[in-house]
């Protein structure tokens, strides 16, 4: 990504702190920022009344969070809770939004890093689908 | 049952050695370790990688990696998962019951072809157990290896194997010990997610890196895949198949795979060496 774009991000770029135990986010709730991981655990969970609360997957340092401020109807998908306190910087949704929008360089580099990103979440997500270790009949 | 235990070696490969069980340790959940004192007999020299029939009697073989440290001979280690006939027989054993025992067999693990290299371990379940010998022999003989990766994915806390032993490896510092569940609940501080994920995250130089994989087939090629993705050559991945094994020697053709037998010419094989025989069924 060129230093302009990491300008151009850094803009809509500030620190956050997230002591361990927190909530990020809840599931349901407004999406605003997407979320970059500079340090510490996150846990992406779900609630289900039967089973109680399940981790999804933990993400940590280098790991992007929060995809879904960049799609509508910009709410969470899952709760996000820190498992140990966690640095991030957090990039204001609207203010990316509409970067990406006034900047197709710009949106074209993000796009294909969103999308290598995307896929190997998706690998990621099939293999963890098909419960490889599970005891065979 | 009376049984006379022969210290003396068994050159014929096809003859069960009666072995008494001398400690049993439940691991998880359907998972448990049997070890055999086989001082008197003068040990039990294994490669790792390799494998044994064992023969609970009047139930049939089965075939088991040996789990133990190479450099300990007269302790011969098995953790067996109890999945079918003879497995589920085996665990009803205990302490001083004997065992039939035939081996070791196999293609080891190239842990010399590591020296010099850094050495990426994955294991995926149960598949811990025949990649416990080589973080043995790899902490030995740290000095022969560049960086020492360890990364171990399971499907729950609940399904951890050798859980304080792989705590004190990952409290070492000069190993790299990541640990990550598939599922788990809220008091789980851990990773979860599946164990590509900690591939990519794991401080290794992919273009002088041998890595070691032992998992569900599916788990394998998924990491040998995600291991080329960031510059591993396939070459330079090995794996451990699995198949229906009888005689052990290549003999019977139960365990053929393709051109090979696993029994004999595996089951450790270089990724390449199976990698188009993966994605066919019915082989």
């Amino acid at each position: 990504m060129l230093d302009a774009h990491v300008e151009f991000l850094s803009g809509c770029a500030q620190n956050v702190r997230l002591a361990g135990g927190k909530f990020l986010f809840r599931e349901g709730q407004r999406a605003d920022a997407l979320y970059l991981i500079r340090s510490g655990k996150i846990a992406l969970e779900s609630h289900d009344g039967a089973r109680g609360t399940l981790v999804v997957e933990t993400v940590g340092a280098g790991d992007a969070l929060g995809w879904s401020t960049l799609f509508p109807p910009y709410r969470w998908g899952l709760d996000a809770r820190a498992v140990e306190p966690a640095f991030l910087f957090a990039i204001d949704g609207p203010c990316l939004r509409s970067k990406l929008d006034a900047d197709h360089s710009f949106g074209y580099e993000f796009t294909r890093r969103l999308l290598n990103e995307v896929h190997t979440r998706l690998q990621r997500a099939r293999l963890q689908t098909l419960d490889v270790y599970r005891a065979g009949p | 049952m009376t049984v006379s235990l022969s210290l003396a070696p068994r050159p014929d490969p096809m003859l069960p050695e009666p072995l008494r069980i001398h400690r049993v340790k439940r691991e998880t959940p359907g998972v448990f370790t049997f070890e055999f004192d086989v001082s008197a007999r003068g040990g039990f020299p294994f490669l790792p990688g390799q494998f044994n029939m064992l023969y609970p009697f009047g139930a049939g073989e089965s075939a088991i990696s040996i789990s133990g440290d190479p450099a300990e001979p007269d302790r011969l280690v098995h953790t067996i998962r109890a999945v079918g006939t003879v497995t589920r027989v085996l665990e009803r054993l205990g302490r001083g019951d004997v065992v039939g025992v035939r081996g070791p067999f196999g293609r080891a693990w190239p842990i010399h072809e590591a020296e010099g290299k850094d050495l990426v371990v994955i294991a995926g379940g149960i598949g811990l157990a025949p990649l416990r010998p080589v973080v043995y022999h790899a902490l030995r003989h740290r000095a022969s290896f560049g960086r020492v990766v360890l990364l171990y994915g399971t499907r729950t806390p609940d399904d951890l194997l050798y859980r304080k032993e792989v705590e004190q490896w990952r409290g070492k510092l000069d190993v790299e010990v990541e640990v990550t569940v598939d599922a788990a609940g809220k008091d789980w501080r851990g990773n979860t997610g599946v164990v590509t994920k900690l591939i990519g995250r794991a401080g290794f130089d992919p273009t002088n890196t041998l890595a070691m994989l032992c998992g569900p087939e599916v788990m394998m090629r998924f990491c040998a895949r995600e291991l080329e993705r960031l510059g591993v050559p396939l070459a330079q991945t090995w794996v451990t198949m699995e198949r229906n094994m009888r005689c052990g020697a290549g003999l019977c053709g139960h365990c053929q795979f393709g051109p090979s037998f696993v029994c004999k010419d595996g089951p450790v094989y270089r990724y390449t060496e199976v990698e188009r025989l993966l994605s066919v069924r019915e082989v």
